[in-house]
C-alpha cells in the first residue's frame, strides 16, 4: 500500500477519536481510581491532538494556545485529584471505586 | 545504489547516524575517564595518590573496573518486578546521552548532530525524564532503603528542576532563541556568564542537585541509607547507574558550557579546532564538580528542600525580572 | 517519510494506550502512559508544533506522570484484583459502549465529512515558540493570568487536602 505524500487531516482526527475511545473504555471498565484518572488524561490528550491538527490545518495558532491551557488545567486537576485519592485511601484503605460507597442508600 | 544515495532524506539520516556514532563513542570514552579523573583528584585532595597500579599512572583503571563489573554475579532480589528492575538502569543512561544530540561542539554543521530550534527545551525535557530511572530503580528493588532513597531523590530532582529551568530563561532573554547553536553564536563577543553571574551560580548548584552529587547526594548516601536506590543492583546494572550518573554530569556541564561559558568560542584557534575550546571549558566545569564533591559536607534532606524551594526558586525568578527590566530599558532608551 | 513517521508514532500511541487500560499492574500502566505521551509529542513535532511537543514531555511525561508514580508507590498498590460476576458484566458493557463509539467515529469518517489533505507549506519564518509567545501575551493575556491564579489555587488546595489531619493523634506523639 502506497502512503500519500502528506498526511491528511482525517488521519489525525481518526487517531484522536481512537485515543478518546480507548480512554472512555478505560474509565468504564477499570475499577482502580488511579487507572480511571489515567484514562481521563488519555481523553484530554486525544482532544489536544485534535486541537493541534486543526491548528495546523487552518494555519492559525489558536488551537495550540488552547492546548497550552488544557495542559495547565490538566496538571492542576491531577494534583488535586491525586490529593483527594490519597485522602480517601487514608480513610478507607482502598482505591477501588466500588468500595467507596458510604453515601449509598 | 546511486539512486538511494541521492535521496536527500537518506543522506540526512546517514550523516546523522555517522555523527551520532562518533559523538556517542567519544562521550562514552570521556565518561570512563572522568571516573578515573575523579578518583585521582579525590586522592590528591585527600593527600594520597589515586589509582596508580593498573597501567601507566593508573590510566587503565576504568578498563579494569568495567571488566570487574562484568564478572560480578548478577542477581535479581526476590519479589522484585523483573522487567522494571532491568529497565531502570537503562533509563539512567539514555536521557543523559540523548542530550549530546543537540550540544554544538564546534562552529559548523558537522559538529552538532541536529540543530533543533527548541534545543534548550529538549534538554529540560530530558532532565525531567531522568527522574524515572531513580524512582523506578528504588521501587522495583522491593527493599525499603532503596524505596526511601528513590523517593527522596526524585523529590529532590523535581524540586531543583524548576530553579534550573528558570535560571536558563535569563540566557534565553539575552540570546532571543531556544536553539543552542544560536545561543553559542550570540556569545561571540562576551560570554553570558558576565551578564548572568547569578543565573550561572544557580544553574551550577541545581546541576549538582540534579545529578545527585555531593553535597546533594543524600539519596545515595553511603552512611545513612546503605546505598540508597541502587542498594540491590549488582554487576553491570550498577555499572549502568554509575555510568549514567557521570554521563549526566558531563551532559549538564556541556549545557552549562554552551549556555554560560560561550561554547566553542575562543581566540587563536581556527574553526576546525574550536571544539578544543569546548572541551577545555567542559573539563574546567567537571573539575569544579569533582572539587565540590570532596570539599563540602552533605546537606540534610530538609536543608536541601529548603534551599531548593525557598532560596533558589525566588532567586531565579528575581533574576528573570531584573534581566527583563534591564533589557527593556536598554532597548527603549 | 512523514507518513511513515506518522504511522510509527500512531502505532506507539494507540498500542501504549491499550496497554494502559488492559494491564493489571498500576505502575506498568503509568509507564505505558508515559510512552504514549512521548509518542504524542512526536506527533506534535510532525504537526510543526515543536514547542508544544517539548512542553508535552516536560509537563505530562516529566511532571504529571511522576506525580502518578509517587502516589502509586506511596499507596503501595499491587496488581489489581478484579473478580466476581458484576465485574464481568460491567466490563462487557464498557467494551460494548466503546465499540459503539468507535463505529460512530468510523461512520463519520467514511462520509467524507472530514476535510481533505493538509497543505504542508513551509512553516512560518518566525518559529513556533515566538509565534505562540506573541499570541499568548497579547490576545490571550487574560486567560493566561487567570490560569496562573488557577495553578496557585490548585497548589494551595493540593497541599491542604493532602496534608490530612492537623491535630496530633490522641495520647501524645510518643509511641
Amino acid at each position: 500500500m502506497s502512503l500519500p505524500t502528506v498526511v491528511p487531516l482525517s488521519w489525525y482526527l481518526a487517531l484522536s477519536a481512537t485515543l478518546f475511545v480507548i480512554g472512555v473504555i478505560g474509565v468504564l471498565v477499570r475499577r482502580n481510581a488511579l487507572i480511571i484518572f489515567m484514562s481521563i488524561e488519555l481523553m484530554l490528550n486525544a482532544a489536544n491532538l485534535a486541537f493541534v491538527a486543526f491548528a495546523q490545518h487552518h494555519k492559525s495558532l489558536d488551537g495550540q494556545i488552547f492546548v497550552f491551557f488544557v495542559m495547565t488545567v490538566a496538571a492542576a486537576e491531577v494534583a488535586i485529584g491525586l490529593a483527594i485519592i490519597v485522602n480517601v485511601f487514608r480513610l478507607k484503605e482502598t482505591v477501588y471505586v466500588d468500595e467507596i460507597n458510604l453515601l449509598k442508600g | 545504489m546511486a539512486q538511494v544515495w541521492s535521496n536527500p532524506d537518506f543522506q540526512f539520516v546517514f550523516w546523522a547516524l555517522v555523527k551520532i556514532l562518533v559523538i556517542l563513542h567519544a562521550m562514552l570514552g570521556v565518561v570512563s575517564y572522568v571516573i578515573y579523573a575523579e578518583r585521582k583528584i579525590a586522592g590528591h585532595m585527600q593527600a594520597r595518590m589515586g589509582p596508580n597500579r593498573v597501567g601507566p599512572a593508573g590510566l587503565l583503571q576504568p578498563v579494569a573496573d568495567v571488566l570487574k563489573l562484568f564478572f560480578k554475579e548478577e542477581f535479581v532480589p526476590e519479589g522484585a518486578n523483573k522487567v522494571i528492575f532491568h529497565i531502570a538502569p537503562m533509563l539512567a543512561v539514555i536521557p543523559a546521552l540523548v542530550t549530546f544530540a543537540v550540544v554544538p561542539f564546534g562552529p559548523t554543521d558537522a559538529f552538532v548532530v541536529t540543530d533543533i530550534n527548541v534545543g534548550l527545551l529538549l534538554f529540560l525535557a530530558l532532565s525531567s525524564l531522568g527522574v524515572y530511572s531513580i524512582t523506578l530503580g528504588g521501587w522495583s528493588s522491593n527493599n525499603k532503603y532503596a524505596l526511601l532513597g528513590g523517593l527522596r531523590s526524585s523529590a529532590q530532582m523535581i524540586s531543583y528542576e524548576l530553579a534550573m529551568g528558570l535560571s536558563t530563561i535569563g540566557v534565553l532573554l539575552l540570546s532571543g532563541s531556544l536553539s543552542l547553536v544560536d545561543i553559542v553564536k550570540a556569545q561571540e563577543h562576551m560570554w553570558f556568564v558576565a551578564f548572568q553571574p547569578v543565573a550561572f551560580g544557580i544553574f551550577m548548584i541545581t546541576a549538582l542537585a540534579e545529578t545527585n552529587r555531593a553535597p546533594f547526594d543524600l539519596p545515595e548516601a553511603e552512611a545513612e541509607l546503605v546505598a540508597g536506590f541502587h542498594t540491590e543492583y549488582s554487576s553491570m546494572k550498577f555499572g549502568l547507574f554509575f555510568l549514567g550518573e557521570f554521563a549526566n554530569v558531563l551532559s549538564i556541564c556541556s549545557i552549562a558550557t554552551t549556555l554560560f561559558l560561550g561554547g566553542w568560542n575562543g581566540p587563536w584557534l581556527p574553526d576546525s579546532l574550536k571544539f578544543l575550546w569546548f572541551f577545555a571549558k567542559l573539563s574546567a566545569l567537571v573539575f569544579f564538580f569533582i572539587w565540590v564533591r570532596w570539599t563540602y559536607p552533605r546537606l540534610r534532606y530538609d536543608q536541601l528542600m529548603n534551599l531548593g524551594w525557598k532560596v533558589l526558586l525566588p532567586l531565579s525568578l528575581a533574576n528573570i525580572l531584573v534581566t527583563a527590566v534591564v533589557l527593556y530599558w536598554r532597548h527603549n532608551g | 517519510m512523514i507518513p511513515i513517521l506518522f504511522v510509527a508514532f500512531a502505532l506507539i500511541v494507540v498500542g501504549c494506550a491499550l496497554m494502559v487500560i488492559l494491564h493489571r499492574n498500576p505502575v506498568t500502566s503509568a509507564l505505558f502512559l508515559v510512552l504514549s505521551f512521548c509518542g504524542l509529542a512526536g506527533l506534535y513535532v510532525l504537526l510543526q508544533a515543536e514547542f508544544l511537543a517539548m512542553v508535552q514531555v516536560i509537563v505530562y511525561a516529566g511532571a504529571i506522570m511522576v506525580l502518578f508514580l509517587f502516589v502509586i508507590m506511596y499507596l503501595n498498590l499491587k496488581r489489581d484484583r478484579e473478580d466476581g460476576m458484576p465485574f464481568v458484566l460491567r466490563r462487557g458493557v464498557g467494551w460494548a459502549v466503546g465499540l459503539v463509539l468507535l463505529a460512530e467515529g468510523a461512520l463519520l469518517m467514511a462520509r467524507r465529512w472530514a476535510p481533505g489533505p493538509i497543505d504542508l507549506s513551509l512553516p512560518p519564518a518566525i518559529g513556533n515558540t515566538a509565534a505562540i509567545g506573541q499570541t499568548l501575551y497579547s490576545r490571550y493575556l487574560f486567560p493566561f493570568e487567570v490560569t496562573s491564579i488557577l495553578l496557585l489555587v490548585a497548589m494551595v488546595g493540593a497541599v491542604l487536602i493532602g496534608r490530612g489531619r492537623t491535630q496530633p493523634p490522641p495520647g501524645g506523639t510518643a509511641r
